[in-house]
């Protein structure tokens, strides 16, 4: 038996024990027992992942398990990307878990559930029939809402979270389905070695359908827009692991589905496709950023930042199939390279700003950044991790996200030379959707960072916060190491990354590495993450060391009062919240979001030009919901409505529409035949 | 091939780190000259470095770690430009760094490091020079990328050394349609970036128009002394980049002592020539509202998108 097959073995029944440790265990040891099983899981997860990119086949199949088509696991190089990236993050998150359940969440059923939904999540990748994929798929989207919905007693938001969670991932899973069905019709059986041979001989017009349905399905997952709204719901109110292995292990396989069905199973198609993603991929990754900017409950920034980070990767993705459509592979790989890179980096960074934000709202209760400020003295460690994730989030060099924008930049730089006028086109406009989106990252992160750390504490419980315990921590400085591995030495995992991605589509691998330095291969272009962060340590510290030795008077620093414009001390109602930071943003965008703002001035009884309170509000609806799925709810509500003239509760009636429709049928097969 | 690369690293990191304040007096004395003021002679900005460097370094109470080093890294990014990216000469010790996405990126990093320390004071100033400069900056962005983007398209590289060197071996591509415009564009952008006018005025004080100044308001001794050289370099380096990317004769492409000190003197003088220009356009330019530059950023944006384009039908 090779790793790959043993690492996946070892998963699955890890996996299944924790969950029955998490039945069984009496309450006070459970959490840990699950956490560390979890964690055990993923340790099982990691293996098989990255022995399969290595190039160990792992094929699992139990033919009567299932009735009609049976179980069919095949673990392959793309597979084994998204298996060890989920085996990563449940590391992170089992073990931070453990500390965090001590928030109201050793219940029974959120212990057993959480195993499940991390091993369905390592399943998924590794599916290799179309009735495994769904069952897979749907195990998913059951244990995850559970979890969404584990808080449900303390918040009554959760409840709504959770039915559009419930509603918007089962929409999805019957479009995945619909495709699927389609596709496998026009193959010999439902097994992904069949509709791969049936893939390139299927129709166009079959193809574009099928791709088009499961892009729906795979992208609503994803959380690509306007399919993103049960995101920045369902990410805030559920736990924060749940949330972490939610946008960084869960929304990945939107994306794993999208390229295994588009490339390996299609083989590839016509640029529409692709132009098609990569629009939308452009498009999610402003509209999701600038809601980001915008928002000040932090979980909901970090959900909307999921959306943004995913229509990169689709951005990278799409790229690659225009490139592989026009016969430019290498660009193509290296597009899909930029694009798994970025899987990669986002979960290592989204897991590490949801603990942290979990962390946060552990100790405080608050997830307002209006209300926080001021955690660096009681918090000093969630802090850092904090600011490290929003480095790496913020694509800023030394941060992970640098590494792998600078791929995708170079992929669509290059691109313009080598296609047709539709590059020309799109290429540019794909360049300044990325750009804009780094900027806008940078507000949000400074944002978030700043107002939601740094300065004075704008509320008791921000005041009073405490730090994490150990295990918290632990998970957290995993994840922070992750971070830190990938900003400095993506060296180690990016031959791999390109070998996969040039396996996805057909090419030589397109990144050339030596021990500090990234080359792409046939292009022109260079990057050492290593140099860069030394260079700019060595600076660091010879500015600091220049500066001692200059400034001519040693004297210790004092503390002053701070400039205050003489108006005595300031207090945290004077600073800058999180609301007033984006307000410039707010305006230069205001064509897109409109925001509602309502100010209401209350003047002093005696005289009407002095003021005695203002009161302002502002609210900024999500556009595209507001614009396309309230229509389409009301246009429901109200056919429910017609329809329960239909039932008024008589059985007279209802027997009757029994009568008569089996009088219709009749007569239509009497007609017809 | 490595002793020319470490001394050209030096020669750039000694004359950005020194001409840098002369800049910034130079083009504060042909303002009062154009005024009609005296003016406090080209050597003021190091006199006033000198006389902070001699103060006792003074932290404003509550703020944290972030605050105190803000300075260092900007500075730092800095520094790390000067010394990568090819003023004096072509050949850099520290080529993988030397991309243009990566020097924008670092130079980016310095502000957001001054944004952070804004809001650590915990002051409605510092958060407002924050808020107002980050808002800037993503704006700023796009038009960035995309003229850097028409740049590297003739040449096939974003490395600066590359397309500096291709400029040297094809002096026409420098006077085509796609280097004007990809050139007003960067224009525009170096302004924004640097905080001059329009979009920011780096000698007001005033509350309702302050950008880059509200941020470091809290800032004193030599703390101070940091930020301000680190903001004439910022200066410095963008305006050689310019220079260099557009205009690159001069440049040394080997290691003779010659050629070097021509490399210097050349570069002096293009950075001289663009500081004047934009000293001079200063005096006849009022700052923009605030929520007016998005509209001159975005004017500067259609021109580096005009530039790839032209770019595509010229290859």
């Amino acid at each position: 038996m090779n790793v790959a097959l043993g690492g996946l073995l070892t998963a699955l029944v890890t996996g299944g024990l924790s969950a029955l440790a998490g039945l069984l265990f009496p309450t006070p040891r459970r959490a840990t027992v699950v956490g560390i099983g979890t964690a055990a899981t993923g340790v099982a997860a990691v293996a098989a992942g990255v022995a399969a990119m290595a190039g160990q086949p792992a094929v699992v199949a139990l033919p009567q398990l299932l009735p009609l088509a049976g179980l069919l696991f095949t673990l392959d190089p793309l597979g084994g990307v998204f298996v060890a990236v989920t085996g990563a993050v449940a590391v992170a998150v089992g073990i931070y878990g453990i500390g965090y359940a001590r928030h109201g969440l050793r219940g029974r059923s959120f212990q057993a559930v959480l195993p499940l939904f991390v091993l369905s999540m390592v399943l998924v990748p590794a599916a290799a029939s179309v009735g495994t994929l769904l069952l897979c798929w749907e195990l998913m989207a059951l244990t995850s809402l559970l979890l969404v919905l584990a808080e449900h007693r303390r918040r009554p938001q959760v409840a709504s979270a959770g039915r559009w969670y419930a509603v918007m991932t089962h929409l999805g899973l019957v479009v995945i389905l619909i495709g699927l069905l389609v596709f496998a019709a026009n193959a010999a059986d439902g097994s992904f070695a069949a509709l791969r041979a049936a893939g390139p001989t299927v129709s166009p017009l079959v193809a574009g359908l099928v791709f088009v349905l499961t892009g729906i399905g795979f992208g609503s997952k994803a959380g690509i827009i306007p399919l993103h709204a049960w995101l920045p719901r369902a990410h805030p109110e559920a736990p924060s692991n749940v949330s972490a292995l939610m946008s960084a292990a869960m929304v990945n396989l939107g994306a794993y589905g999208i390229v295994r069905i588009g490339f390996d199973l299609l083989g590839g198609g016509p640029g529409w496709w692709w132009l098609l993603l990569l629009g939308l991929g452009a498009a999610s990754a402003i509209y999701g950023i600038l809601l980001a900017a915008i928002s000040t409950d932090l979980k909901r920034l970090l959900g909307y930042s999921t959306t943004e980070n995913m229509g990169l990767v689709l951005v990278g993705v799409g790229a690659s199939g225009l490139f592989a459509a026009s016969g430019e592979s290498t660009l193509a790989g290296l597009a899909m390279a930029a694009a798994l890179l970025h899987v990669i980096t986002h979960a290592a960074f989204k897991t590490l700003l949801f603990q942290s934000a979990g962390s946060v709202l552990a100790a405080t209760g608050r997830r307002d950044l209006d209300d926080l400020g001021g955690l660096r003295t009681g918090m000093p460690f969630t802090t850092a991790a904090f600011g490290l994730g929003a480095l790496a989030a913020s694509a800023l060099p030394p941060g992970a996200a640098f590494v792998s924008e600078w791929l995708l930049l170079q992929a669509l730089i290059h691109g313009l030379p080598a296609s047709g006028l539709s590059a020309a086109i799109v290429m540019p406009l794909a360049v300044a959707a990325v750009a804009l989106t780094a900027g806008l990252a940078v507000v949000t992160f400074v944002k978030a960072f700043g107002i939601g750390f740094l300065a004075k504490p704008r509320s008791p419980e921000a005041a009073a916060a405490r730090e994490s315990p150990a295990s918290m921590l632990t998970g957290m400085g995993l994840a922070g190491a992750a971070c830190v591995g990938l900003a400095l030495l993506p060296t180690v995992i990016l031959p791999g990354i390109g070998a996969v991605a040039a396996g996805v589509v057909g090419s030589g691998n397109p990144v050339v590495v030596d021990a500090v330095t990234i080359r792409l291969a046939d292009v022109a272009g260079s990057l050492s993450p290593l140099l860069l962060a030394l260079a700019l340590t060595v600076a660091l510290v010879a500015a600091l060391a220049a500066a001692r030795a200059v400034a001519t008077r040693r004297a210790t620093a004092i503390d002053a009062r701070l400039w205050d414009c003489g108006g005595g001390p300031l207090s945290a109602r004077m600073e800058y919240t999180a609301t007033s930071f984006a307000e410039p943003l707010q305006r230069v965008f205001d064509d897109v979001l409109s925001a509602e703002q309502d100010v209401d001035v209350t003047h002093v009884e005696e005289s009407r030009y002095l003021v005695q309170t203002i009161d302002y509000r502002r609210r900024v609806p999500d556009r595209i919901e507001r614009r396309l799925y309230q229509p389409v709810l009301a246009a429901l509500a109200g056919w429910g409505r017609v329809g329960r003239r239909l039932a008024p509760g008589s059985v007279h009636r209802y027997l009757g529409y029994g009568f008569y429709s089996l009088c219709a049928m009749l007569i239509l097969l009497v007609v017809t035949r | 091939m490595t002793v020319f690369g470490v001394v050209g690293v030096v020669i750039q990191l000694v004359i950005v780190v020194a001409l840098a304040p002369l800049l910034t007096g130079m083009m504060r004395q042909i303002r009062a000259a154009m005024e009609g003021r005296a003016g406090a002679g080209i050597g003021q900005p190091w006199r006033d470095l000198r006389k902070l460097m001699r103060k006792q370094p003074i932290h404003p109470r509550g703020t944290s770690v972030v605050f105190r080093v803000a300075p260092l890294v900007l500075i730092a990014t800095c520094l790390v430009v000067a010394a990568a990216a090819p003023f004096v000469t072509t050949a850099s010790l520290l080529d993988p760094i030397a991309d243009l996405f990566a020097v924008v990126a670092l130079l980016t990093l310095g502000t957001v490091a001054l944004a952070l320390a804004g809001i650590d004071t915990g002051t409605a100033f510092g958060g407002m020079g924050a808020s107002r400069e980050t808002t800037i900056v993503a704006l700023v962005e796009p038009t960035l990328l995309v003229a850097i983007f028409a740049l590297s398209v003739p040449v096939g590289s974003t490395n600066l050394g590359a397309i500096v060197t291709a400029g040297l071996e094809h002096p026409a591509s420098v006077f085509s349609p796609v280097s004007l415009l990809a050139a007003v564009a960067l224009v525009v952008v170096i302004i924004a970036e640097t905080g001059r006018l329009p979009v920011d005025n780096p000698s007001t004080h005033l509350e309702l128009t302050m950008v880059h100044e509200a941020m470091v308001l809290e800032y004193a001794g030599p703390d101070l002394a940091i930020i301000e050289l680190a903001s004439s370099m910022r200066l410095v380096v963008f305006l050689g980049l310019l220079a260099n990317l557009f205009v690159p004769w001069g440049i040394a492409t080997s290691g003779q002592p010659v050629l070097i000190a021509v490399g210097v003197a050349v570069f002096v003088a293009k950075v001289a020539l663009l500081g004047g220009a934009l000293a001079v356009g200063e005096v006849f330019m009022a700052k923009l509202r605030l929520f007016r530059v998005p509209e001159l950023l975005a004017g500067s944006f259609v021109l580096g998108l005009l530039a790839v384009a032209a770019s595509f039908v010229l290859a």
